[in-house]
């Protein structure tokens, strides 16, 4: 009661005039209006996923690009046979422990002693036959890293024992060891000259060719070994079987001359003064050096062929997300036009052409893939012919879309009115109607760029699709030519499938956030 | 209903006939791959001559129609299996193809119920984050690549499974043996994770829709515990959805996975397919695209009619 009073007795100084001397009108909103992207727009904002993946897409869609610019120096063409199915190796990484292009394995004894032997002869530089295991241990050429545990047991009940060493740490690229080469004497001289220069070893004695060389085209045999296993030369002149420890010294078997010296070089042949061909023994990781001006460094390992994996890798994304988005927006255009006629029109026209649409519909995928591949591969290539198997039934689900909202719109009041007002067919569909469906539209062929990406992969998997081209390749081409040997080389088939599976994440992940933030009451429901 | 259903299947068979049509002529052009071996070419061009695939397309056509019809016979196989007629070929391969999808069926179609359940009923809670992240990734995620995923864990790492399918011979002559079960394993577990994770990701969607509606509100008001309200009244409804989406699965296993069916070597119809174009086989690849044509028709107008069937307010035959 009291408050009524006073509200009733407010002293009139109290009172200021909103307006005086000046007319009252409508002001201007001061923030811009939000339109209908703008707030799908927002509410995109709102879903983290989406947003995380949309970086992801975005950082794989970088590195397709950048990788031959700025993760590795090599070209798209580059190929080393040597260095094939080699894994990550990066010099700068390698300080913090992670990819030294090493793996773990079981060698048996013969194994452990080629393998320590190649850094044993890497060390021994002029060929002096002195240096024991534990001096080339030490080496910067040794691929042995760490030697595991020794398990000696007997394979089958009693033969011999043999000895095993678990685990050991080997660095794959050094492990390729020594290769013959046959090089002309320019080539030779230049070698030289580097090795001057540089103080990099290239080159190293021959091995000799006799009942010590297990295999004289494997140049690691360069010590003395009888199947395999190392034997010292008795006085008698009888070979003595020697077990492998720290202080062994290797009995070499280089090829000496008159003096004792070792033989870096052998006439092999051929030709003039110029192209006369000799055979040489090289350290290959120095080699790759002279060849290539730098330490082997492969991000992602090579691939079973030899090519830079990242290259390999960049180039699947490359061809994959092109042919996604191509496709997508071929679907879009042809399916949204078809649509739109089906459900403005209605009536028989719409009979006629669902009757196309359901044929289409019912043609298996792999069938008109195989049969576009094996009519028009040689004629158009092998990726145009996959672009148009991918068009023929894609459009149809965009089409099936359209057609539902233009039923949804087509009877409402502002069609009505616009018709009124005089407006043709084409001008309601593209002005008035379609609009409304873009929301469900843009979706729709967003979400048909993971469904093309994984088709794809498959059908090169399956070799439906052959690329078979140095230059062209696709995730599904990696996977399968891993696919018999990525039980030894696993890093072959893990980095494809890890891109191939995140692609298919991030975009589903994306396009579901795109349908969210368009047609927020479709949120959760699954098509 | 009888009207409908007759309406569909008569649609059915004509779209299958223009489709078989089509690819009937797009193989018949492909230029033909004739055996090395001079004795066998000799064989098959004289076969070729006598079955008139030398006469103008349109009567090959006609030739191969008629003999659909009067001998059920559906092509030769050349390569694959020498002059053994084509349907045999695709049928003998069938069995291995059906059951592992049916044991993967029968494996994933409970779990995916039972977690895209929990998950609705849970919703928003950490329980349904954790399974919706799952579902996510085992969506997207392509079938072959845990198919290499299985393969590693349990046959490199732990030893369990073998790398492949048995052959026919080494697990005792027959698909049902307990060997032959456990040799199948892996491609089951891994054509499972997608089914199982689609699964619940549909039924979770359904059934968070009708947990939400009025007649569940009504039945709590009437005195209904939370679990029967679900379990009576909510589940039934989001079934509706569910149930032909199983029965068309149950169809599609007809058809199979290819690419699963390559990396495990299952010598099913997938295989045969992959086979068929490697080698050349025009026939065997016919019959085998007319078979998928039909089993992707198939599960089409199962899954519209079992609609029908399921919930009575749906029947779209039906005058309004």
């Amino acid at each position: 009661m009291k408050k009524t009073n006073d509200i009733n007795n407010i002293p009139r100084e109290k009172f200021t005039l909103v307006q005086e001397n000046r007319r009252l009108s409508d002001q201007k909103f001061e923030d811009k209006p939000i339109g209908y992207f703008k707030d799908a727009w927002i509410r995109f904002r709102k879903n983290k996923g989406s947003i995380v993946a949309a970086i992801i897409i975005l950082i794989i869609v970088l590195f397709s690009l950048a990788a031959p610019l700025l993760i590795t120096s090599h070209s798209a063409t580059f190929m080393d046979v040597y260095y094939a199915k080699k894994p990550s190796r990066d010099l700068l990484l390698s300080k913090i422990g992670i990819s030294q292009g090493t793996t773990t394995r079981t060698f048996s004894e013969a194994g452990l002693v080629k393998a320590v032997g190649i850094g044993v002869a890497a060390e021994d530089r002029d060929g002096s036959g002195t240096l024991t295991v534990a001096e080339g241990l030490t080496s910067y050429y040794q691929p042995i890293r760490s030697i595991g545990e020794a398990v000696t047991y007997s394979e089958i009940k009693g033969a011999k024992p043999k000895t095993v060493y678990n685990d050991c740490t080997v660095e794959n690229y050094l492990e390729v060891g020594f290769i013959y080469k046959s090089i002309e004497q320019a080539e030779y001289a230049r070698i030289v000259a580097w090795q001057e220069e540089t103080g990099i070893q290239v080159l190293y004695p021959l091995v000799q060719n006799n009942e010590y060389n297990m295999d004289a085209s494997d140049a690691n045999y360069w010590y003395k070994s009888k199947k395999g296993q190392p034997v010292t030369i008795k006085a008698s002149g009888k070979a003595k079987t020697v077990a492998f420890s720290e202080d062994l010294v290797l009995e070499d078997n280089y090829k000496r001359d008159a003096e004792g010296n070792p033989v870096y070089y052998e006439y092999t042949g051929g030709g003039t003064h110029e192209t006369a061909q000799f055979k040489v023994r090289v350290l290959y990781y120095n080699y790759y050096r002279y060849l290539n001006g730098a330490e082997p460094e492969y991000i992602f390992g090579t691939d079973s062929q030899g090519y830079d994996l990242a290259l390999r890798l960049a180039g699947g994304i490359r061809l994959s997300l092109l042919l996604a988005i191509c496709v997508s927006a071929i679907n879009l255009t042809i399916g949204a036009i078809y649509g739109a006629i089906e459900g403005y029109y209605g009536g028989a026209v719409d009979l006629i052409l669902e009757r196309v649409s359901d044929i289409l519909w019912g043609i298996p995928f792999i069938v008109t893939a195989t049969l576009f591949q094996m009519h028009l591969a040689k004629k158009v290539g092998p990726i145009p012919s996959l672009l148009f198997a991918f068009v023929l039934t894609g459009w149809l689900s965009t089409a099936y879309r359209t057609r539902t909202q233009f039923y949804r719109f087509k009877g409402q009041e502002y069609v009505l009115a616009a018709r009124t007002l005089g407006a043709k067919d084409w001008r309601i569909i593209w002005k008035h109607i379609f609009p409304n469906a873009l929301g469900t539209i843009i979706t729709s062929s967003v979400l048909v760029i993971p469904g093309v990406i994984s088709s794809e992969s498959m059908l090169s998997y399956l070799g439906i699709v052959k690329l078979g081209d140095a230059q062209t390749t696709s995730l599904g081409t990696l996977l399968s030519d891993a696919a018999p040997i990525w039980t030894n080389y696993p890093h072959l088939l893990l980095y494809p499938a890890l891109v191939l599976a995140l692609l298919m994440i991030c975009f589903n992940l994306f396009g579901n956030g795109l349908r969210d933030a368009f047609n927020p009451s479709l949120r959760g429901v699954e098509e | 209903m009888t009207k409908y259903v007759l309406k569909r299947i008569l649609l059915m068979f004509f779209t299958l006939f223009v489709i078989v049509t089509m690819c009937f002529m797009l193989i018949r052009l492909l230029p033909r791959e004739l055996p090395m071996d001079a004795n066998l070419r000799k064989i098959i061009l004289q076969r070729f001559e006598a079955l008139g695939y030398n006469k103008p397309l349109i009567v090959q056509y006609g030739i191969y129609l008629k003999n659909i019809f009067t001998e059920g016979d559906f092509g030769t196989s050349w390569y694959i299996q020498f002059r053994k007629p084509a349907l045999e070929v695709l049928t003998s391969r069938l069995l291995p193809t059906v059951l592992v999808n049916l044991y993967s069926l029968v494996f994933s179609i409970p779990l995916g119920i039972v977690l895209g359940i929990y998950a609705a009923i849970k919703k928003n809670k950490w329980q349904d984050q954790v399974i919706s992240t799952m579902v996510m990734v085992f969506v997207s995620v392509p079938s072959y690549v845990y198919a290499f995923l299985v393969q590693y864990i349990f046959f490199f790492k732990l030893d369990w499974l073998p790398l492949t399918v048995y052959s026919l011979a080494d697990a005792g002559g027959s698909w049902l043996t307990k060997k032959m079960f456990i040799s199948m394993i892996a491609p089951i577990l891994a054509l499972s994770f997608g089914e199982i994770a689609s699964l619940c990701r549909f039924t979770r969607a359904e059934l968070t829709e009708t947990l939400t509606s009025d007649y569940m509100l009504l039945a709590r008001t009437k005195g209904l515990t939370r679990a029967q309200a679900t379990s009576r009244h909510a589940l039934k409804n989001a079934m509706v959805p569910i149930l032909p989406m199983i029965i068309s699965s149950f169809i599609g296993i007809l058809g199979g996975s290819i690419i699963i069916e390559q990396i495990f070597s299952i010598p099913g119809v997938g295989q045969l397919y992959i086979k068929a174009i490697n080698l050349f086989d025009y026939d065997v690849f016919m019959m085998d695209t007319v078979f998928y044509t039909f089993v992707g028709l198939l599960g089409g107008i199962v899954t519209d009619i079992s609609y029908g069937f399921i919930d009575p307010r749906i029947r779209m035959g039906s005058k309004k």
